[in-house]
């Protein structure tokens, strides 16, 4: 297909006994940003060096830019590197740095020039030019990092980590950087990161992967809509969770029989075409699906649990409450601010928390 | 009258002065009693003459230093340059690749492979260099072995050659080259490699452009400490080179032992140093110089 910058096809690498990257067939379109999301482990670094050169699969194909990549080094690949470290050379000055790709590549001198020049006005970086790596920021050396992939213009920039070292702050302003660079230059951009939430804000879409394998590929709202599976409705965003056993399937609806002691009442949910009566599943509902009534009034919704409200947090587009339901479970409740920051309850009153059947997702439990 | 904390300050700084000088003190005065002191007796004796029966006579004069102006010195002293840059080249060139590979092992496998670089030590020197001659000479271990296998028809006359005595230097100094790579190349981050690697640079530009500039104290320091030495060598081309292999090592020796001339053997000394502490200032200054260059461009 000639719209995919990458295309990997049923790709396996073997870490000792451990399959790192198991069966993994991934396309990532020209152009888009792309994130490989998961946990340490799950087996993203090792596709990410697999796709840089530096490690050989077992067996499976990667094609870039059309061309099957097996047996090709890492210097004749049409991919550039960030590294987590930026690995920036500390003998050269960030000119020197930015400029390496292009002398290895043999450009004439007065386009590396003005090609280094361009992109570093780019990345902000143009009055730094002389300054030596050990001289800059943790935010000016990710710059450079970023700056040195760009210029050699590659198919594909991989980031590894871009994010990680700097501080809170300076992350969500490099995000929104990173984000408006890459739309900018129009390159297809391929980031691995286990932040979640650096994930969702920067990607057009994003492989979620676990233990070796890609859970999910989908754009951030469906992967946090609709997951396909329970560990990638944990792993994104905050998920409040009811474990139970599907009963007396009816019309596209059933009963969730519920494990935990202390939760009396049945559950409504939705049932899922793929399942059988008595799977064992969770219901998955996001914080700002719930809704919280006083206790005692009537519901419109499909479902009501009562609760005790245990913490309330104001955030400032609203409250982030934590309603206790039974001794086990505590659910995280995102309330609007509709009213001049008022909040009708405080810690220790006794609610309803309800919902409707197509607010939450029914996943089964492994 | 001092404030009370200011009485404190003061007793504190005299008595980390105290500290200091007497940590100081053996350093120093080692360096004045067994290297100045020394020194100036032989610059002193370089500035005699010898006595008939090979005493010295106290009358000032640079004759000596002028007798070796000529031309049989020179070549002595060339020879010697030759030999002991040949000896870093080899050093070098060999001992890379091989701290290059022990830098990268496990960091157990790094401690077995040092072991292995530095157990020639443990044996005395004058020693291993006998067992080259035996290896090397026309009925040694050497040609015994490649006749045997049929490799050559005649013995290789190696021994009592300018071979011999680079082979044998190279012997000795390759660990002095192999131990400051080591330590420069193992602090060379990996990912930097790899970032050039990445950056379209083949194995030799990898080599030149960033692994050559991140050792280079490594390198400088290995080249230092094999060439002074191979400079001033005098058991190696003593043991293992012939007659043409005269280094200036055995000049001084011979003009000390055999010929009895303390005064011309001592300007030999004080011309060998000399030469040695210009070529390190010259590398300095070039090596300022380039670096100040690359910083204002």
């Amino acid at each position: 297909m000639a719209d995919l910058s990458i295309d990997i096809r049923t790709l396996i690498k073997r870490h000792g006994a451990t399959l790192a990257v198991d069966h993994v067939t991934l396309g990532v379109r020209r152009g888009e940003f792309f994130s490989i999301l998961g946990p340490s482990g799950a087996g993203k670094s090792s596709l990410l060096r697999m796709l840089a050169g530096f490690e050989t699969p077992d067996s499976g194909e990667i094609f870039i830019d059309g061309q099957l990549m097996a047996g090709v080094p890492p210097n004749r690949r049409p991919v550039n590197l960030v590294f987590q470290s930026y690995a920036l050379f500390p003998h050269l000055s960030v000119a020197g740095n930015v400029a390496f790709g292009l002398e290895m590549k043999r450009i004439p001198r007065g386009e590396i020039e003005a090609r280094v020049a361009a992109t570093l006005e780019l990345v902000q970086m143009g009055d730094k030019r002389d300054r030596r790596p050990g001289q800059l920021s943790g935010g000016e050396q990710q710059r450079v990092a970023l700056a040195r992939a760009l210029v050699n213009r590659p198919a594909v920039v991989l980031l590894d980590e871009p994010l990680a070292a700097l501080d809170q702050q300076l992350r969500q302003q490099m995000q929104v950087e990173l984000k408006s660079i890459q739309a900018q230059v129009g390159i297809t951009f391929v980031c691995v990161t286990h932040h979640q939430e650096e994930a969702l804000a920067l990607s057009d879409r994003l492989a979620v992967m676990h233990q070796g394998q890609v859970v999910q590929v989908g754009r951030p709202q469906d992967l946090y809509e609709s997951p396909a599976t329970h560990f990638v409705a944990q792993f994104i965003g905050t998920s409040n969770e009811l474990r139970g056993t599907l009963r007396d399937p009816h019309v596209g609806q059933a009963i969730l029989t519920c494990d935990h002691p202390g939760l009396s009442g049945k559950v409504r949910v939705a049932m899922p075409s793929d399942l059988q009566s008595g799977a064992a599943v969770a219901l998955i509902l996001r914080p700002e699906r719930v809704r919280l009534a006083s206790n005692g009034e009537g519901t419109a919704f499909d479902n009501a649990v009562p609760g005790t409200v245990e913490a309330l947090r104001y955030l400032g587009s609203g409250w982030r409450c934590v309603v206790r339901i039974t001794e086990q479970i505590a659910w995280t409740i995102h309330l609007p601010n509709h009213a001049n920051g008022l909040v009708p309850w405080k810690v220790g009153d006794p609610v309803s928390v309800q919902w409707n059947v197509s607010d939450g997702t029914v996943l089964p439990l492994p | 009258m001092m404030a009370p904390s200011a009485i404190a300050r003061k007793a504190r700084k005299e008595a980390d002065g105290n500290a200091t000088a007497w940590l100081l003190a053996p350093g120093v005065l080692w360096t004045v009693f067994f290297c100045l002191l020394p020194l100036s007796v032989i610059f002193l004796v370089s500035c005699a003459t010898r006595g008939t029966y090979g005493g010295i006579v106290w009358d000032f004069s640079l004759d000596n230093y002028r007798d070796l102006l000529h031309a049989l010195y020179g070549r002595i002293f060339g020879q010697s340059l030759l030999l002991a840059s040949l000896t870093t080249i080899i050093c070098l060139a060999m001992g890379f690749p091989l701290a290059y590979y022990i830098a990268r092992l496990s960091p157990r496998r790094q401690a077995v492979w040092l072991v292995l670089v530095m157990v020639p030590f443990w044996t005395n020197f004058l020693v291993r260099t006998y067992a080259w001659i035996f290896i090397l000479r026309t009925e040694g271990l050497m040609n015994t072995v490649l006749l045997k296998l049929g490799l050559i028809s005649a013995p290789i006359e190696i021994l009592y050659s300018n071979t011999a005595v680079v082979l044998g230097l190279v012997y000795g100094y390759l660990p002095f080259m192999i131990l400051p790579l080591y330590a420069a190349i193992e602090r060379v981050d990996r990912s930097l490699i790899e970032a050039a690697w990445d950056l379209y640079a083949d194995r030799w530009s990898v080599f030149r452009r960033v692994l050559v500039p991140l050792t280079k104290p490594g390198i400088v320091a290995g080249c230092v400490l094999v060439f002074i030495p191979s400079l001033g060598a005098f058991i190696t081309p003593d043991l293992l080179g012939g007659a043409r292999s005269m280094m200036v090592g055995n000049l001084i020796q011979h003009e000390y032992l055999i010929a009895r001339d303390w005064p011309l053997g001592s300007a030999l000394s004080m011309v060998l140093m000399a030469l040695v502490m210009g070529a390190m200032i010259w590398y300095f200054r070039a090596q300022s110089a380039a670096d100040g260059k690359r910083r204002a461009s």
